[in-house]
């Protein structure tokens, strides 16, 4: 696998939250703004990518890795946590609001089974630089995937685009122009659910034609 | 008392911690196909909520605030649970093969079921004292479970249902859960 296919398998091929369905539960929930969901993705990268990192560091060494090997759960799991309270404390530092917005969901990055799969299914016998590339992949694709979903949930619901702090696109204008306002649902949790699950079928969608279409070449 | 049961209602149908905290939906896609197993989830996640609770509580306040390192609270509490969790896999498998059988596979994904973390840094961090802890605790999972298995009744019949192509198998069980989240979303009304 080159460097360009391991960065890019997981926007589509791998996609964390859409292929794999993992780390749905931010997903869900801080989906309701846009700038939500890029503070989440910058955090999320920042651990994913550090902790493929050490991981990768830790377990590249033949004698450290056989020492680590059998305690590798715990082991990852303080070398997680240690990375998602110096994000944590980051935040709390210098991005108050969106701090206080993410809330309790930047320190349940460390059970987000996201940064626990890429330690566990790739990190731990890949090589660190490899795994930095990974990782920085996977950030991206899953900050891309709640992208999208808070794309439509803000829109929809509120008709407004956040994009950071007092940078906002404000399209009531044209709601109220074609006549419809927008619909409060979908910014409650219940949008969550419901965009999400339009999203996955079409996905499903989109994979069903591309498979009817390889069995009609087939046939013919 | 009062406030207990306010408490009490609040975490159970206000702030359902599956339909409008979005805590634990890893395993309530997963697990919540069958009616078993969503059963045998749902029990281990009350038992190791309250029992992390309790845990995570008295840590954070006679020992953690009394030394000022309430910051490392995500370190110690992820640490807290993942041994606890450990040990009553191996209590339990020592101690009653059944119970085993019925919660043991379930066990270990407990570790990383984001309900479990997030309610002992809830509860931190909303300043509960221990009754107010407890009820809080002890609601939350049943809230979970109560859900969960309205959700894998659901499903089952979904099973059989012509459901579009597009739409089988996790697509549905978003919308499924949805429309559930709407009749929640009407308890934030009563208190």
């Amino acid at each position: 696998m080159t460097v360009k296919e391991n960065f890019f398998k997981g926007f589509i091929k791998e996609n964390p939250l859409f292929v794999t369905v993992l780390g749905t539960c931010p997903a869900l929930a801080i989906t309701t703004k846009f700038e939500n969901s890029i503070g989440m993705g910058i955090a999320v990268f920042f651990v994913l990518v550090l902790s493929n990192l050490l991981v990768s560091l830790v377990t590249v060494n033949p004698k450290i890795r056989a020492m680590v090997m059998p305690v590798r759960i715990p082991v990852y799991i303080v070398l997680i946590a240690t990375l998602v309270v110096i994000v944590e404390m980051v935040m709390e530092a210098f991005l108050q609001p969106l701090y206080v917005t993410l809330g309790v969901f930047i320190p349940l990055i460390v059970v987000n089974c996201i940064i626990f799969g890429r330690a566990e299914a790739y990190a731990g016998d890949h090589k660190p630089l490899e795994s930095v590339v990974d990782g920085a992949g996977m950030a991206l694709g899953y900050t891309l995937a709640i992208m999208i979903i808070s794309f439509f949930r803000e829109l929809l619901g509120s008709g407004t685009l956040t994009i950071w702090g007092d940078l906002q696109i404000n399209l009531r204008g044209v709601f109220t122009f074609i006549g419809i306002t927008p619909i409060n649902m979908f910014v409650q949790p219940v949008g969550g659910f419901f965009v999400f699950g339009f999203i996955m079928a079409v996905i499903a969608a989109i994979e069903n034609a591309k498979q009817n279409k390889k069995a009609t070449e087939v046939n013919k | 008392m009062s406030e207990l049961i306010a408490i009490a209602f609040t975490a159970f149908f206000i702030e359902n911690v599956l339909l409008t905290q979005f805590l634990g939906i890893c395993s309530f896609i997963g697990v919540g196909k069958k009616r078993s197993s969503s059963l045998g989830m749902g029990l281990a996640v009350v038992v190791v909520i309250i029992l992390a609770s309790i845990l995570t509580w008295s840590i954070y306040n006679y020992v953690m605030l009394p030394l000022e390192i309430g910051y490392m609270r995500t370190i110690v509490f992820i640490l807290v649970i993942a041994a606890l969790v450990q040990i009553m896999e191996i209590l339990i498998k020592r101690f009653s093969p059944a119970l085993y059988k019925a919660l043991g596979i379930y066990l270990p994904l407990i570790t990383t079921n984001c309900a479990v973390l997030g309610v002992a840094l809830i509860n931190v961090n909303n300043g509960y004292n221990f009754p107010q802890m407890l009820v809080y605790s002890t609601f939350i999972p049943l809230g979970y479970l109560f859900v969960m298995y309205i959700f894998a009744i659901i499903r089952e019949k979904i099973e059989l249902a012509p459901v579009p192509k597009a739409f089988k198998g996790i697509p549905i069980a978003m919308i499924v859960a949805a429309i559930l989240a709407i009749l929640f979303s009407r308890f934030g009304g009563v208190i």
